[in-house]
């Protein structure tokens, strides 16, 4: 018997264009104590499918047809207040986003306890040793305090959890884990990944995890099914698709992932400044020089928070230099100190060799035409009011460079540079995908003609096939402009595609910094090998036990 | 990912519906369609037509008064006093015989260019205001805030009276009075609006482009930040005719015999057990228009999110 079995399960959702069909005919079966990993882009269905399952489809969706089994029960066509007992007592589910997933104003305790309430515990002394207990099993440090704290006091880590935690509550035979890390940094999606992993031996419960990146799937799963455009490619054993993917799009999957990525890392004395003399001549090679930067956050009625502390390091023209790091390491401070966004309260950044620190007024407006920062969110950067032409066109006008139709030109020039359809330039944002949303911002980036340009997280926030995409773009963007980056990441595999030299950054401090084939291939630093574990798919990857205490 | 942690709400209400938007929108924003069926418009909610027809219907009685009642709205035949609705009075006759009918639609012309005056009032000062203390912030912030305050400390139609008389009777001090009474939420919705807009990345985007403080503030801050605004501005309508018409009914408005809708019903008052009609017709009109003005706000902020 397995625990869930799925046939031709077709879903629709109400358009303004009628009903439009978004999975078509999904098979899923996954037996008892199985992981299945269920892999796609967005807007593949994968997520619907996940949701439907469960009954939770949004408003306007619909189960069209198919048969859903939860071990012998076939709960298709339940009504919702039927659906009411599977939920939580034979499925569980792990959302996405910790931070929006729990009430704001309710304790940790009083939210892990509501699921045994609503499934009948009514004496709260039970209530509160299970749900102590749950806090326990989950790996949180001190469950006591933890049950009487509020969301906000505990890191994204720690919240995904307390929704495990709930997930669990019911010994539920299956757990639906829909992207359950990509709202985290590498190191801890790791541990929440190896909690999953441990609660299923322990219990023997079915897995189904929803994830975009196949190095997730290819480490925890035992089966992977490929979904694209809510039809399955393929469907198979995990060491039989990753050896032999039958079909095109599993391979471009593999290709993307950046754990499978056989790219050499780069190596710092590649482009630019060897073949230009002139560069070569100049007395500094260095487009970017940190110098013991300190920043100080003050925050009333507290110690004042040290973010970054004594923070060196130096960028060569045309080369790219990764900060990386875990979040409230200090390495969007860092790039936001360099970018003139926030003061330094100590040390110096020469950009081209003049100090930027103490610039100020017009000195700082001119600095913003050679420093450039893309931002994570390619959906919170850009002005929903504005079409995509006057977007890019913003540093232009605001520098007064070229007249009403050079910038014309220029802006569909930088469309075309950035692989943007020519019309692109009439549309407003919202009518963009996240991947052409990101490539706007880099087209603005670049407007003005800088020549460094800051990358905060810029990938972070897309698919793995869309960040491929774009990575290749700054590429050759690089190769071709001379442009020098800075780039931001807690991913390690990202940074490799990307960056000749790294830093690695904790609580504040830079505990390694080298070129990046020396720290991929011979990292000293306790914290650096652990950032390299956290990286999916890697044939080295090993999860000592040992390591429990760094839980975050 | 700051909006996110600062405000939860909003950012639930995103998070139910993304599974849905995903699915939906991104094939639909990968495949090319003709940007005209994009753009298609979705018939309006029934109870948004009759609001608007209601509204423009009230705007029609400002604009052209003698169409819907060619008879003069101040004087009567004293033959045809207090009768009550029929097919030649819809809304029955006064003491002095005049058509009620006629008045309020001659009426309309006062209520609601009162209740524009007092909108544009509120609209203007206010949003200036909020403006400048969400966009300077600091001290001026404070300063601006305070005395926000003070006006939202004070019960409205004291306000509006304390106003009234300093600066005479009559209907446009009405309206101004009123107007003063309601710069404190103009002020304190725009200013939070403008706080909410400045912390976002494109803003920071902006200056990052290059954008001087006041081109950012016109490009990028005002745009995004006044829908909700103008949402506000369309409650505030239906509020300031029903705060116009209490000072009307007060007697602190138009002097009689000015068909004002306020002292329409305050008129009626000594008749309202012989003489409904006086009372309810124009208590009808009010309710009706300020209820319409209420949907339509409802439908711009909605518009908004």
């Amino acid at each position: 018997m397995s625990a869930l079995d799925v046939t031709d399960l077709r879903i629709s959702y109400d358009t303004r264009r009628g009903r439009r069909e978004v999975v078509h005919g999904v098979d899923l079966t996954i037996d008892e104590g199985e992981v299945l990993a269920l892999v796609g882009e967005s807007g593949s269905g994968k997520s619907t499918t996940a949701h439907a399952l469960l009954g939770l489809l949004p408003a306007g969706g619909r189960i069209e047809g198919g048969s859903i089994r939860i071990g012998d029960t076939d709960v298709s066509g339940w009504s919702d207040a039927r659906l009411r007992s599977v939920r939580g007592a034979r499925i569980g589910l792990v959302p996405q986003d910790p931070v929006s997933s729990l009430d704001p104003v309710r304790r940790i305790g009083v939210q892990v306890g509501e699921i045994l309430r609503l499934h009948g515990e009514r004496d709260p002394k039970a209530i509160r040793h299970r749900v102590i207990d749950l806090l326990e099993r989950v790996g949180l440090d001190d469950p006591q305090l933890r049950a009487s704290q509020y969301p906000h006091e505990l890191s994204g880590g720690m919240r995904q959890r307390v929704l495990i935690a709930t997930a669990i509550a019911l010994k539920p035979r299956l757990i639906i884990a829909d992207e359950p890390t990509s709202a985290l940094d590498a190191t801890v999606s790791r541990h929440i990944l190896d909690l999953l992993d441990e609660l299923r031996e322990e219990d023997g419960t079915a897995l189904l995890l929803v994830t975009h990146d196949l190095g997730v799937a290819a480490d925890r799963a035992d089966r992977i099914t490929v979904l694209r455009d809510g039809d399955v490619v393929e469907s198979g054993r995990t060491g039989d698709i990753l050896a032999a993917p039958a079909d095109r799009y599993t391979r471009q999957l593999l290709a993307d992932a950046p754990a499978f990525q056989t790219v050499e890392p780069r190596t710092p004395p590649a482009p630019l400044y060897l073949r230009d003399p002139d560069a070569a001549g100049a007395e500094d090679p260095f487009a970017i020089v940190a110098e013991g930067i300190v920043k100080r956050f003050a925050a009333r009625g507290r110690e004042p928070f040290l973010a970054v502390d004594d923070v060196s390091f130096r960028v060569r023209r045309g080369t790219t230099h990764a900060i990386v790091g875990e979040s409230g390491s200090g390495k969007t401070t860092t790039a936001r100190i360099v970018t003139r966004f926030l003061d330094a309260d100590a040390g110096t950044v020469s950009i081209d060799g003049s100090d930027v620190l103490a610039l100020r007024g017009r000195g700082l407006r001119e600095l913003r035409r050679d420093v450039q920062l893309v931002y994570q969110n390619p959906f919170s950067s850009l002005d929903p009011r504005q079409s995509i032409g006057s977007i890019v066109a913003e540093p232009l006008v605001n520098f007064r460079i070229g007249s009403r139709a050079e910038r014309r030109d220029r802006v569909a020039e930088l469309l075309e540079r950035v692989a943007l359809p020519a019309d692109a330039a009439e549309r407003s944002a919202r009518e963009l995908s996240g991947g052409q949303r990101q490539r706007v911002a880099i087209a603005r980036a670049l407007a003005a003609g800088p020549r460094v340009v800051v990358l905060d997280e810029a990938v972070s926030a897309l698919d793995v096939t869309v960040q491929a995409r774009i990575l290749e773009l700054l590429d050759s963007l690089q190769q071709e402009l001379g442009l020098t980056y800075l780039f931001i990441s807690h991913d390690l595999a990202v940074v490799r595609r990307l960056s000749h030299t790294v830093s690695v950054m904790r609580k504040g401090r830079v505990v390694e910094s080298g070129d990046t084939r020396e720290i991929f291939e011979r990292p000293a630093h306790e914290y650096t090998r652990e950032l390299l574990a956290a990286v999916p798919g890697r044939p080295s990857h090993t999860v000592s036990p040992a390591r429990k205490e760094l839980v975050p | 990912m700051s909006a996110g942690l600062t405000d939860p709400l909003t950012d639930t209400v995103i998070d139910v519906s993304a599974p849905a938007a995903t699915p939906v929108t991104a094939p639909a924003a990968a495949t090319a369609e003709p940007p005209r069926a994009r753009r298609r418009r979705r018939l309006p909610a029934p109870g948004l037509i009759v609001a608007i027809a209601v509204l423009a219907l009230a705007v029609a009685w400002v604009i052209i008064p003698s169409v819907f009642a060619p008879a003069d709205p101040l004087t009567g035949v004293p033959a045809d006093k207090l009768q009550g609705p029929s097919l030649a009075h819809l809304f029955g006759t006064d003491q002095l015989g005049r058509d009620v009918l006629t008045r309020v639609v001659h009426g309309a012309v006062h209520s609601l260019t009162g209740a524009l005056v007092a909108v544009l009032v509120g609209l203007v000062v206010g949003t200036v205001v909020g403006v400048l203390s969400g966009s300077i912030g600091g001290i001026v912030d404070d300063v601006l805030m305070r005395i926000v305050d003070v006006l939202l400390a004070i019960p409205g139609l004291l306000l509006s009276l304390s106003v009234i008389i300093l600066l005479g009777f009559g209907t446009v001090n009405a309206a101004i009075a009123v107007g003063i009474g309601s710069i404190a939420s103009f002020a304190r919705l725009s200013r939070s609006e403008v706080v909410r807009v400045r912390r976002t990345d494109y803003v920071e985007a902006a200056f990052g482009s290059g954008g001087r403080f006041l081109t950012v503030l016109r490009r990028h801050v005002l745009p995004n930040s006044l829908t909700a605004v103008l949402g506000l501005a369309a409650l505030q309508f239906g509020t300031a005719i029903l705060a116009i018409s209490t000072l009307g009914f007060l007697g602190y408005g138009a002097p009689p015999p000015t068909p004002e809708w306020g002292l329409l019903i305050a008129e009626g008052r000594n008749y309202v057990a012989t003489a409904w009609w006086l009372t309810v017709f124009p208590g009808l009109v009010v309710l009706a228009v300020v209820l319409s003005a209420n949907r339509l706000s409802q439908a711009i902020s909605r518009r908004t999110r």
